[in-house]
């Protein structure tokens, strides 16, 4: 058969339309169909749900997670809380309904009014909060009275608890209500006006796993807004729950130990980076933020001189003071302008240019070697090391230890601390470098600054022979059935740039710090457990070297700051610990103690966990593990 | 220029039913936007109502040439629009998870809007040319494809992921018109038919969830579910005559949820009730017919193919926007010609009628 092709004409368009017209005709009798059905057929059906907008939408909150310890011990939970609130629809009439409401809440009706008259942008459909937290009799009197009280309903919420006042407060942080920049924001994309979201410490960094997901009801209701039938349910998911890495009991200790004064502890696992301990003094309540804190209660946070709000765990900056010693000592060995057989004279002071350097004893150490440098913490010995030195290796020392940059522990805020280079001088203020500043830099003075986090990795670092972790505080995450999301893994985040044997000869000058002597934290030491260390004093003010006023003369406010960086056990370190307190005066003094009885309190029970751990190694043997 | 004939033969039935569901989308609109509550928004109103004004000048613009230019036009109209919807992805204002406006001074211009007639004017021109009865092979499909799959893929890439279908349903309905060789339309099926399963083999759980939420809003009890229940209350409870102008409840407690836009159909419905919403059905059924009278009317296949597009494109939005309303349809953001807000869409409808009467007045003409 031959198929010619035949061009398409007028007429064959006109057939082809025709077919056209038909099938819309067909579609469109399916609309009008459906039409009948909805208005005619089923219209009394949807009137009737219509007079009172009956099918409505519950929001179901999702529990939030909750934060461990290491050891699983409850830090942060949720309690139930009764909020009682009023649909202003099914209210009516709304003052006689106010007046009763107002004998249940023992609040004066006017209040209630005002407080509803002022949310704004609220449908008369939606339930408005009228008041939190009501005890079980409230409760109780309300449910009874409910046919009395249209449109009141009382809701069970879950409130955020803090098991334990002001403990980890700046580690665990609190919640608040989203802001509408952070709504606008889209870094929060389920979150509602109204929500509670965290916004400091881990209950901010961990929000998204904290959270959960919403869910809700479809339901319908009767005249009064009262639940007749639930149509559908959408279930929300529950937030997992967040294991910190902090050990509770020693948190609990650091905080004792800090309570009424002004400082930091941070304790780090040297083999992991874990930490152990996470203190900053003066701290806050948690739990008066979770209601809603007062204009009047965050103006006394905020303007107090302490401020307690500051985490100075991780954004206190300090000079090192003799602490950085450390870096000092391990920088000469390194770079050969010293060794372990140098000795060097200390009378009591060093001869600079014009200017007289003192050393902290009068009389001077007399002949010093690296050890007996270390131990009795000489300022004349490292004067010359760091006259050897220059400034810009001094400083190269030091960023390889981890200072002058954040670790980038898990947290908001993290200072960088300030390592000084004379690059970084001229830049700064115009003026070249002086030699005779890096004499006060050897030491931990002029403008050094650190924080108390970044000296505990540099503990934990020299404790484990040479390996920086970054420090965390997250140890596991866990969906509520107990099944592990994500283990969190050591992450070495670099090497301390030191042959093992000079780190060996400078670990040897920290054990004698503590058990020497004449070491300067032999104060603290202790008979069972083999503690290493380093004191430090850091000026707060720059004092003439030859100024003759005592310590304990000054005023408070410009007393040095003191710190203690330490490990222990020394042979196999299980914790590095790194404390300051400000305007403490001398580190043995102040710091040294508070470190000692933190390692105290972690070491002592530790022989019962070695024997648990031994026990089940066995049995992991035995069973052919 | 001005042959008195065109006169003779202007189709004022046509205007004035454009007119006529331009007037009912407008009192539909009034009342939509004043009684939301808590805040009344009347300013949209008064903007349609600029809007129709510049798209009664438009309507009156596209018929006062001669359509067969658009034969010459039909490359440069096309590009300029993909033009904008380039313009659209780098510079578009970007509300809501997608960019779907340009905005140019104090107007925001939607170029997807656009688009469609010049895709219609486009497949019209390629269509005309040496159309044969027994249809177009698949090789002859190639070009008219890349044609329809630029601006839809520009359009997914907002991504509006609705207009684009829309886009593909009406080239696809112009396209059947004009006849697929039966080899190749089951060469096309038969393909089809293949590859969907295969797309849906690989589709990861998540994206599979999405579009049998999408395909059943009961899925979806909290969103996409409710809004379908409550513009059936809506509908239903208008029952024969309606609650009244202004006294539509579901819509005054803002339980319809873009009541101005892709739920507009239900404010009509239960403020005018059965019989105003049969009313406005016909009124468009009336005007797709008429659509297609023009292009039976019309003596050249370009004109034919382009009135046929125009009426498809009426036809697939009033289709898709009512059956969706009523729950026949999954929610999709396609806009009701002259009844929904949207200045685009108010001056893509009054261009393309006023392309139909020009199509319509210039039907003696036999060059």
């Amino acid at each position: 058969m031959d198929k010619y092709l035949k061009t398409a004409d007028t007429d064959w368009y006109k057939q082809r339309i025709t077919g056209v017209i038909v099938c819309a005709l067909a579609a469109f009798v399916v609309l009008l169909i459906r039409l009948i059905v909805l208005q005619v057929i089923m219209g009394d059906e949807y009137r009737h749900l219509s007079l009172n907008n009956s099918i409505r939408l519950q929001s179901i909150d999702p529990p939030r997670g909750r934060l461990y310890d290491r050891n699983g011990d409850l830090l942060v939970d949720n309690r139930p809380s009764f909020d009682v609130n009023i649909t202003l629809k099914d209210a009516a009439p709304l003052d006689p309904t106010l007046d009763k409401l107002a004998l249940h809440l023992k609040t004066p009706a006017d209040t209630l009014l005002s407080q509803i008259k002022q949310t704004r942008g609220v449908s008369a459909y939606s339930p408005l909060l009228l008041q939190q937290d009501v005890g079980r009799d409230t409760l109780a009197s309300i449910e009874v009275s409910k046919f009395d009280l249209p449109g009141v309903s009382v809701n069970v919420n879950l409130r955020r608890h803090y098991i334990r006042e002001r403990q980890a407060a700046h580690l665990i942080g609190y919640l608040s209500e989203i802001s509408p920049a952070e709504l606008k924001s889209g870094s929060y994309p389920d979150c509602r006006s109204g929500d509670l979201i965290g916004k400091f410490g881990a209950e901010k960094v961990y929000e998204n796993s904290l959270r959960g997901k919403r869910g809700g009801r479809q339901v319908e209701v009767n005249a009064n807004g009262l639940v007749v039938r639930i149509l559908k349910t959408v279930a929300a998911e529950p937030g997992h729950n967040i294991y910190l890495t902090i050990d509770q009991n020693l948190q609990h200790r650091a905080e004792a130990l800090l309570e009424g004064v002004v400082g930091a502890a941070v304790a780090v696992e040297p083999a992991t980076g874990k930490i152990l301990t996470l203190a900053s003094s003066p701290a806050f309540d948690q739990n008066s933020f979770v209601g809603g804190i007062t204009r009047e209660q965050w103006k006394s946070l905020i303007s107090n001189p302490f401020r307690p709000m500051s985490n100075r765990a991780i954004q206190g900056e300090y000079p090192p003071g003799s602490t950085y010693k450390i870096i000092t000592a391990l920088a000469g060995l390194q770079e050969g302008v010293i060794d372990d057989k140098t000795v060097l004279h200390c009378p009591g002071h060093y001869r600079f240019g014009n200017r007289i350097y003192r050393c902290w004893k009068r009389g001077g150490h007399g002949k010093v070697d690296i050890i007996k440098a270390v131990e009795e913490s000489c300022d004349v010995f490292f004067y010359q090391v760091g006259q050897r030195l220059g400034v810009d290796r001094l400083a190269w020392y030091a960023k390889a230890f981890g200072l002058g940059s954040p670790t980038g522990v898990h947290l908001d805020h993290e200072a960088h601390g300030l390592i000084p280079t004379a690059a970084w001088k001229k830049r700064r203020t115009g003026v070249p470098w002086q030699e005779g500043e890096t004499l006060s830099i050897a030491i931990g003075q002029g403008f050094n600054l650190a924080t108390p986090i970044q000296m505990a990795v540099l503990a934990a670092a020299v404790a484990n022979g040479g390996h920086r972790y970054r420090p965390l505080i997250l140890d596991n995450i866990k969906l509520v059935d107990g099944q592990s999301l994500q283990k969190n893994e050591p992450k070495l985040i670099g090497k301390l740039p030191v042959s093992p044997a000079h780190l060996e000869l400078v670990k040897l000058g920290l054990w004698k710090v503590v058990n020497g002597e004449n070491g300067t934290a032999r104060g603290s030491r202790l008979a069972d457990i083999d503690i290493s260390g380093k004191t430090g004093t850091s000026q707060v003010i720059s004092r003439k070297q030859d100024e003759s006023m005592a310590e304990e003369d000054l005023p408070v406010h410009l007393r040095s700051h003191a710190w203690f960086v330490a490990y222990a056990p020394s042979e196999k370190p299980t914790i590095a610990v790194a404390v300051v307190i400000e305007h403490g005066e001398h580190g043995s003094g102040a710091a040294a103690p508070i470190a000692k009885e933190m390692i105290k309190a972690f070491l002592r029970k530790a022989p019962v966990n070695a024997q648990v751990a031994a026990q089940k190694e066995s049995a992991d043997t035995a069973n052919g593990g | 220029m001005f042959d008195r004939r065109l006169v003779q033969y202007f189709d004022w039935g046509l205007m004035g039913l454009a007119i006529l569901i331009g007037c009912v989308g407008l009192i539909t609109l009034y009342s939509a936007v004043t009684a939301e509550t808590p805040a009344p928004q009347k300013v949209l109103f008064f903007k349609q109502l600029l809007w129709f004004s510049v798209g009664l000048i438009a309507m009156v613009s596209a018929f006062l040439f001669n359509y067969k230019i658009l034969d010459r036009w039909a490359q440069p109209i096309y590009f300029g629009c993909i033009a904008l919807l380039l313009a659209v992805l780098f510079f578009g204002k970007y509300v809501g998870g997608s960019r779907r406006w340009l905005i140019i001074g104090p107007v925001s211009l939607q170029p997807s809007e656009l688009v469609k007639i010049a895709v219609i004017i486009a497949l019209a021109r390629y269509y005309s040319k040496d159309a044969k009865t027994s249809g177009y092979t698949l090789r002859e499909l190639v070009r008219p494809f890349m044609i329809i799959m630029l601006p839809v893929l520009l359009i997914g890439m907002q991504p509006d992921l609705g207009t684009a279908g829309l886009v593909v349903l009406i080239a696809g309905s112009i396209t059947v018109f004009v006849k697929i060789e039966r080899r190749s339309f089951i060469c096309l099926i038969g393909s089809g038919a293949v590859v969907v399963p295969l797309i849906w083999f690989f589709l990861k759980e998540y994206q599979k969830q999405r579009i049998l939420t999408f395909l059943d809003p009961d899925r979806d009890p909290l969103g996409a579910g409710y809004h379908i229940i409550q513009s059936k209350i809506a509908i239903g409870s208008g029952m024969l005559s309606g609650k009244g102008f202004l006294k539509g409840t579901q819509n005054a407690l803002s339980f319809l949820p873009e009541e101005h836009t892709d739920f507009i159909f239900s404010v009509l419905a239960e403020e005018w009730g059965f019989l105003g919403s049969v009313t406005l059905v016909l009124l468009f059924l009336i005007l797709i017919i008429w659509g297609l009278n023009v292009a039976h009317a019309c003596r050249e296949p370009f004109g034919t193919i382009l009135a046929v597009g125009v009426a498809a494109m009426i036809f697939w939005q009033a289709l898709i926007n009512i059956g969706m309303s009523m729950g026949l349809l999954p929610v999709v953001g396609v806009p009701l010609p002259f009844v929904s807000y949207g200045g685009s869409s108010v001056l893509t409808t009054a261009i393309s009628i006023g392309l139909l009467l020009n199509v319509s007045m210039r039907r003696f003409m036999l060059d």
